[in-house]
Formats: C-alpha cells, structure tokens, sequence
C-alpha cells in the first residue's frame, strides 16, 4: 500500500498549494490594481487541483483495478464550460440575478454529491459522515431553491412582491426543525433509504419560504447570505469527503458571504438575528396613510443644466433606477461634461443601493466612471455641507432624512446619506409615487429640493444636450 | 473518526479566521467582484463530483456526479470569466503605475 500511500501524499500536496493560492487570490482582490493577479491565483489553484484530483484518480484506478470512466468527465466538463461561457458573458446589470443563479449552481453540485455519497454508503454510513452529509444537503438544498427564488425574482420572472403572512416565521423554523429531526433519525439509521428524499425535499421547500417574503431592497443581505450557506453546504461536503481543500474553499466562502450580509444587514439598520431568520421585508405599509398633496418644486433640463453649470462641486448618489433606465453611461457622460468644466463631481455610493453588494460601483465602472471618483457613504457625508449640487439618480430610501429623524417611519435608524446638507438637492424620479418600500420621502418637499420628472436616461441626457450646446 | 473530524474543525477554523481577516480589507468597490469569484473557488466542489463521474460505482452515482459536474464547471467557468471581466473595468483617473 505505499504507492497508495504516495498517491494520497500527492494529492494533499496539491491541495495544500491550491488553497495558499485561493487565500492569495482572496487577499489581492483586495484593490482594484492588484484584482487581477488575484483572478489568476485563484485560476492556477483551480486547474491544478483538478488536474491532480485526475492524476490521482488514475493512479488509484491502476491500484484498484478499477476502470476510470475519464469519457464521461471530460462530457461533464465540456458541458458546463458551454453552460459556464454565456454566463460569464452576461451584461452588467444582470450580475445580481447571474449571482444568485450561481449560488444556485453550487449548492446543486453539492447536494447531488451529498446524495450520491448517501446512496453509495447506505446502510452503513458511519455517525459522523451521516451528520455533516445530512447538514451538507439540508444547507445546499435550501441554498439551491433560495437561489433560484431570488434569480427569480431579479430577473422579474416571478413577483417582486414580498408575500408575507402570520406565523410564517414558525412555520419556516418547524419545517427546518422537522428536516433536522429526520437527520437525527438518518444518522442513527442511515439504511432509512426512504426518508432520504423527504428530509431533502422539506429544504428544497424551505428555501422557497426564505425567499418568498424578500423584497428588491432586501435583495442585497439576501444574495449574500445565500453566498455564506453555498459557502458552508461546500465546507460540510469537505467534511464528507474528509477534503481539506474543500473545507477551505468553503470556510473562505462562508465566511465572505457572511461580512457582506453582517455589511448589508448594518446598512438596513437590521440586527444580526434578524437577518438569519429572514425577518425581512416586513416594511409596515403605514406610511400609505398619510399622503396628502404637499407641493414640490420641480425643474426641466434646462435649468438642471444651468445650476449644475454654476456649481463647484457636485456629488451624484446613484440607485437602483439607474440600473433599471440603463442610464449609468449617460451618467458618465454627465460626469464627463461637468469635470470638463473644473467642477468636481464626486459619486456617493450607499452599502445597499442596488441590488446586490457593490452593484453601482460595477455598473459605473463599466460606464468608465474612475473608481476613486467613487466615495463610500462614511467618507463622504461629511462633505455634504460644502456640496453644491447633490444630483439623486434613482435612489429613494438611502437618501431619506426620515431615518434620522422620525421615528415612526419604518426605516428609522438605517444609515442615510445626508443629501439634505448641500445647498440644493436634484432628484430624478419618474413620478411622486413612494419607492419600493412604500415609503414617503421628506426630502422631496424641503425647499432646496427640485424634482426632475422623467426617465433618468432620458433627462440626464437632455441635460448633457443642454450642457454642451448653450453653456460651453 | 474523531481525529478526521477535529482535523477538520482544525482546518475549517483557521480557514475561517483567515476569511475574516483577509475579506475585511476588500474595498467595498470590489465586493461584487468578490462574490463573484469566491463563487468560482467555491465551485473546486467539482473534485468530489468528478471522482464520483470517474469510478463510476453506480448508474445513480454516475449520473449525479455528472449533473453535479457540470453545474459545478459552469461556475468555474463563469465565475472567472465575469470577476476577470468586472475587474478589467475599473480604471483610476490618476495613472497609477509606477
């Protein structure tokens, strides 16, 4: 058995150095100027890991006596790299639903090798592998559907609507705490071939009840805790397989999803606990109620034009809308028109505008905005007194004075930009209808304020127009 | 057993320890990026997919590791293509090379 020995030896060396090459990928995505060598380390770790789980399978293969069936993997890996290739070529904006989709992916692959190990080990699966396996599948499974929902619902192939109704907190932890009791059973009968199936199916079914009552807003905390349980599914599934590389890949993994929720989750002023139990998209639709026409003072093209024209400095807070119009390369023009001038644009970006960790900073960096043009919220609220023009594009509730100071209002205490510092406050909006969230915006109604009404794309580029004929 | 379990925890806990410390230091510029590419790594889940493909012990095995491998491939692929993609756009104003 020393050759079997040397094999083993090998393919933990191999492993050993595809996971110093995935920490060091992780660690150079640290800053855009080091991202891609990064790319590369995390790429070099991948091929050599797989080429050495081949080499090995092989050399076991001679050492058993067993046929490998190299045919049907190299089928496998073709098919997924013509599946993998349009998916890496998706357009920027649908990042968010691609992501969800490939957390989606992931979980499959894990929940299909939990249950092929199940199969190939029954009855005798001992304790220990029967729980993590149990633990692998439960996770990778609601991980699966969850995905899904939230791909969905991004993609707007099905409601966006949060649908919420009573008990569905206990309803959702019953169905997890009767999955947990049939694993329990699994690992002290693991012959029960029978229960298998069910335990799976009530995940695959809880993760379609984690995700019915998610919101557009809330699509951010969810994308990334979706990440954290593909993440740990990946890492019990090392626990199975007693793959060391896995367990690494599936900790960094975990651990990355769960800052960016811990992130996301402090940006929606939601405590922690609330996030797990995916508590969210309860926004009291109160505020409903108290609608009464309050003027506001709103402006065409052309005088937009002519105060940004006369600013010194101005800062541009995109959201969601922007995604939605497409209007992130009209922006730039903007940005473009107005740096020509020696006014200092700056862009305010919020931890959870748009719909998933990031989504702004990528969407303007495709449109060529330079990224260190791109401010996060902490480093620029303080420069809103000194702002002349804060331009809103298509972001509502990041921006909305009432967290700060109403407490009734249902996003009270959830950080916000402090647009209503700067001496005059822009907004583009397609109409005075409440945002997603269903909530009023006081910030429309203050003095400084001037609604531009239309289509983002649309009146940000007329105010280019304007910009570049009469004032220049 | 208990020694493979607790050289697991072993190996799980550091590994997390590192995620946090090295994942705290990512601009939140790159955080799409980010979650894109720990997609990509996440998806080495492909070696247990393709040693199951490889020994082929049943029909059942043969088939779940092939669905599993190629969703998992299509993550890999994927992954780095769009991280490789987004990461290519973001541009200083200021040349930064030395």
């Amino acid at each position: 058995m020393t050759a079997f020995a040397g094999s083993q030896a090998f393919i933990g060396l191999v492993y050993l150095i595809a996971s110093a090459l995935f920490i060091l990928a992780l660690k150079w995505m640290n800053a855009p100027p080091t991202a891609r060598r990064g790319i590369l380390a995390g790429e070099i770790g991948m091929v050599l890991a797989i080429g050495g789980t081949l080499l090995q399978l092989g050399i076991d293969g001679k050492l058993e006596h067993i046929a490998i069936d190299y045919q049907w993997i190299l089928v496998a890996l073709a098919i997924g790299t013509a599946i993998g290739v349009p998916l890496g070529l998706v357009q920027m904006t649908a990042v968010p639903q691609r992501t969800a989709l490939s957390h989606a992916f992931g979980a499959f692959c894990v929940t299909l090798v939990g249950t092929a190990e199940f199969y190939l080990g029954t009855p005798s699966i001992p304790g220990f592998k029967m729980s993590v396996l149990c633990v692998e599948v439960i996770l990778g499974g609601l991980t699966v559907t969850g995905s899904l929902m939230a791909a969905g619902k991004l993609q707007e192939v099905l409601p966006q609507r949060p649908i919420t109704y009573k008990g569905q907190n206990f309803v959702n932890l019953a169905l997890l705490a009767s999955a947990v009791i049939m694993a329990v059973y699994l690992v002290h009968n693991p012959g029960a071939t029978h229960l298998y199936p069910v335990m799976v199916g009530i995940a695959l079914i809880v993760g379609v009840m984690l995700v019915i009552p998610i919101g557009g807003a809330d699509m951010p905390t969810v994308i990334s805790l979706l990440n954290s349980y593909a993440g740990l599914s990946a890492a019990a599934m090392g626990f199975v397989l007693n793959n060391k590389l896995l367990i690494v890949a599936g900790a960094l993994d975990g651990s990355s999803g769960f800052i960016l929720s811990v992130i996301m989750s402090k940006a929606m002023n939601r405590s922690f606990t609330n996030v797990v139990f995916g508590a969210f998209g309860q926004v009291a639709a109160s505020a409903a109620a108290t609608q009464e026409a309050r003027p506001v003072k709103s402006a065409s093209p052309e005088e937009a034009a002519g105060i940004l024209a006369a600013a010194s400095k101005v800062v541009i807070v995109p959201g969601y809308g922007m995604a939605v119009a497409q209007a992130q390369h009209k922006v730039r023009e903007l940005y473009d028109a107005l740096s020509k001038r020696g006014i200092d644009v700056r862009f305010a970006i919020h931890p959870v505008a748009g719909r998933m960790p990031g989504h702004m900073n990528v969407l303007l960096a495709e449109a060529d905005v330079p990224y260190d043009r791109l401010m996060e919220m902490d480093d620029i609220n303080g420069d809103f007194p000194q702002t002349d023009v804060s331009l809103i594009i298509g972001a509502n509730d990041v921006t909305n004075p009432a967290a700060k100071t109403d407490q009734s209002s249902p996003i009270y205490g959830m950080p916000v930009l402090d647009v209503e510092k700067s001496h005059t406050v822009m907004v583009i909006k397609r109409s005075m209808n409440p945002g997603f969230a269903g909530i009023d915006n006081p910030l429309y109604y203050m003095d400084q304020t001037l609604m531009l009404f239309g289509d983002a794309k649309v009146f940000v580029s007329n105010i280019v127009k304007e910009l570049s004929s009469t004032h220049s | 057993m208990g020694s493979t379990l607790i050289d697991g925890l072993f190996v799980f806990m550091l590994a997390a320890f590192i995620g946090f410390e090295v994942i705290k230091r990512i601009s939140p510029l790159l955080h799409t990026p980010l979650m894109s590419i720990t997609n990509a790594l996440d998806a080495i889940a492909v070696v247990g997919a393709i040693v199951l493909v490889g020994r082929h012990e049943s029909r059942t095995a043969l088939i779940l590791g092939m669905l599993a491998t190629i969703a998992a491939t299509s993550n890999i692929v994927g992954g780095f293509l769009i991280t490789d993609r987004m990461v290519k756009m973001f541009k200083s104003s200021r040349p930064t090379k030395p």
